[in-house]
């Protein structure tokens, strides 16, 4: 155990470095640099540029080194915990994304408990009525979930808690606690406004948890060792929960390492759409005006989080499924 | 080996039948070719079925599309902005007309500044079929006039109703299907080559050059795919042609997704490369590209079909996605991600919900594939 532990943390390395190699590429990629766009917004406005000025911002964020310098001068500042100097808010990377940070740990930590609070039960019990007409029906709407653009979801469920709540729309919070401090009033607001992200979020990935569950568990019900419990006299609640319903959680843990990327590709969308203070509309607004560190870094705290996301839920099933354990390492 | 015994071989011709007949049933089924029995096994799928043909029907309204909208793309009705959608009416005073549609009343409400419009009960506007309205190139070639409906004379046909600048939506969701419908499949083409490639070179050599591409496949598919997306198509340079960031974004969304398909075909090949009549083809001395080509890949094609047909909804709700948040597909183009990035506001939801209408197809669009692809994948295993 202790080995596959190392295993899994040594191949986490090279796995971050590619990562940064990538990501590294893709906001270098677009033509130009911010200095360049601000400078000819500046001189379209017909301001003076004091060109000299610029020239000094350049040297003074490495523009003026060869790329690879660039890269290692931003991966060094990545290990002290320096994300970089964004262009755009003229602050360091780390106080912007401070605070909004906290509240995408939020948004998304709500998600994977709404998740699995949804997807569990429904799971469950349209394995156990298989092919009857609840179970048909929370299929269907599984299938819906998956289909529907959760941004479209997002503004319809807005304008419903609005005009049947009378919560007020966008943002996470009601507009009178924005700048006032924590306080009782503020958490329960928050509470009101932080369902509709989650439920619009959590919805393709609890249809396809739903499925998934479903799926296993039938297999599971199907098999010998039920038909004997069964027939043993065991009551039939307790011959779910004890043995099949163990062997089928298996995709509630794996699954927490594909959940993780899919939340927050679906918190990108939906905090646009609903403006939530969250991280999704400052990375749009990044990459659109080339702010390269601050997009750059978020961009890479998420890899890092998807990562440390896969690596625990591989941890979590090797403890608790030994079948898996030893498995992996070179084919032949 | 000239030495071997002599043994007896009889020259009359062998017929398998003579030990035991086949029923006519039977032999049809035992001759029968892999792809016509994955066929039977669909046929009973209904669900599956059914998708099929709304599949098909889908992407054959794309070849005809200007003879479908009963008003060119890019017509303004400058008199009717913010329209709501017309039903077809049949009764007109208890007395049988035929497809009809009331005329709109129009009055400016001065105190919410909004325009209201009404059916005007007296105004019978009937429809005309395989008419000739406006003038429109039929795919930028021939010049034509022939619609499959047309409003009547001097009247309106929104049976969809229209948008801010007065554009028949009916019209913008049939043309807009081209794009939409074309960047799935061109996508999947794209993931398809790639995953190929990329599962088959692992899958057949095993060892640390698919210990590299099983990295490669967990770093992509680790990473949320919709920020990468964004940042993929941040690069794509303003001053492109629309059909240059067409074709763009296409294989923007091609590259991150073929990660699945890579990981199917690495798997089948790992299981398939242990079977007999691979270790007699390599015996046989044929190279590895013809024993991937000619003798594992016809072995699994069904598998894979099914699987990139499942990947093709990702594609359509991340072109939708992208295009909504601005970083897709840009107005010239008129896709459906296109038409939606309209009604992002909330007001649409509360005056003009039929500006939300083309998520319909986009919905109809991604079940009808998870559908398909489902029966497909039930099929793809006939001896099952």
């Amino acid at each position: 155990m202790f080995g596959y532990i190392v295993h899994r943390l040594l191949i986490m390395i090279p796995t971050l470095l590619v990562i940064s190699i990538v990501i590294f590429t893709i906001i270098q990629l677009p033509p130009g640099d911010y200095f360049s766009t601000y400078v000819a917004e500046l001189q379209s406005q017909g301001e003076a540029v004091d060109l000299q000025k610029i020239a000094f911002l350049k040297a003074q964020y490495g523009f003026d080194k060869p790329v690879w310098q660039q890269y290692l001068y931003w991966v060094a500042g990545l290990l002290h915990g320096d994300m970089g100097y964004s262009f755009e808010y003229n602050l360091p990377v780390r106080d912007i994304v401070g605070d909004k940070l906290l509240l995408t740990f939020i948004v998304s930590f709500a998600t994977v408990v709404f998740t699995y609070l949804v997807a569990f039960p429904i799971g469950i019990y349209s394995a156990t009525h298989q092919y009857s007409w609840s179970d048909h029906t929370l299929t269907f709407l599984g299938f819906l979930g998956l289909a529907t653009p959760n941004f479209l979801f997002a503004l319809v469920l807005l304008y419903f808690a609005n005009v049947y709540f009378g919560i007020s729309i966008g943002g996470l919070m009601d507009p009178r606690y924005l700048d006032a401090p924590w306080g009782w009033g503020k958490v329960v607001s928050v509470l009101q406004h932080l369902w509709i992200p989650v439920v619009v979020i959590g919805l393709s990935g609890t249809a396809g948890m739903i499925r998934r569950l479903r799926a296993n568990l039938l297999d599971e019900l199907h098999k010998q060792y039920v038909v004997t419990a069964r027939a043993k006299g065991l009551p039939p609640f307790r011959a779910l929960m004890k043995y099949p319903l163990r062997m089928a959680l298996n995709p509630f843990i794996s699954d927490i390492g594909s959940l993780l990327p899919h939340i927050i590709s679906g918190a990108v969308v939906v905090s646009v759409v609903m403006s939530l203070p969250t991280t999704g509309p400052m990375l749009l607004d990044a990459l659109r005006s080339q702010d390269m560190y601050l997009a750059g870094s978020f961009l890479m705290f998420l890899a890092f989080l998807s990562v440390i996301g896969v690596l625990l839920s591989d941890l979590a099933l090797a403890v608790l499924d030994p079948r898996i354990r030893l498995r992996g390492g070179v084919t032949r | 080996m000239n030495d071997a015994l002599p043994h007896y071989v009889s020259p009359e011709p062998f017929d398998p039948g003579v030990v035991e007949a086949m029923t006519a049933a039977q032999e049809r089924f035992f001759m029968a070719s892999q792809w016509r029995m994955m066929w039977w096994k669909l046929k009973r799928h209904r669900l599956a079925v059914l998708s099929g043909a709304v599949l098909l029907a889908m992407y054959l309204s794309i070849f005809v599309s200007e003879f479908l909208s009963p008003y060119a793309l890019r017509t303004r009705h400058v008199d009717f902005i913010f329209a709501p959608p017309q039903t077809v009416h049949f009764f007109h005073d208890a007395r049988f007309v035929g497809p009809f549609v009331y005329g709109y009343d129009y009055r400016l409400d001065m105190r919410n500044l909004q325009r209201v419009y009404t059916e005007n009960p007296d105004v019978v506007q009937p429809l005309r079929f395989f008419c000739h309205g406006e003038r429109y190139l039929f795919w930028g070639i021939v010049e034509s006039d022939l619609h499959l409906a047309c409003p009547a004379k001097n009247g309106q046909l929104f049976l969809l109703g229209t948008d801010r600048l007065g554009r028949d939506m009916l019209s913008r969701i049939l043309y807009g299907a081209r794009v939409s419908l074309t960047v799935g499949l061109l996508g999947v083409a794209i993931s398809f080559t790639l995953g190929l490639v990329f599962g088959g070179i692992a899958g057949y050599y095993g060892g640390w050059v698919d210990m590299l591409i099983q990295r490669m496949i967990e770093v992509i598919q680790s990473f949320p795919h919709l920020p990468l997306w964004m940042a993929l198509s941040a690069i794509l340079p303003v001053t492109w042609s629309p059909i240059l960031v067409y074709f763009g974004i296409t294989l923007i969304l091609g590259m991150i997704e073929w990660t699945h398909l890579g990981r199917a075909v690495r798997s089948k090949l790992l299981a398939l490369r242990e079977e007999d009549f691979a270790t007699a083809a390599m015996l046989m001395g044929a190279s590895p590209r013809r024993i991937i080509a000619r003798h594992l890949l016809p072995s699994f094609m069904s598998h894979l079909i099914a699987t990139a047909t499942l990947s093709v909804p990702s594609m359509i709700l991340g072109e939708t996605a992208l295009s909504f948040l601005g970083l897709g597909l840009r107005p010239p183009i008129t896709s459906w991600g296109v038409l939606l990035s309209e009604a992002q506001n909330i007001n649409v939801v509360a005056l003009y919900p039929w500006l939300m209408l083309p998520v319909v197809p986009v919905v109809i669009m991604v079940l009808a594939f998870n559908f398909l692809g489902d029966g497909l994948r039930d099929a793809a295993d006939p001896y099952h």
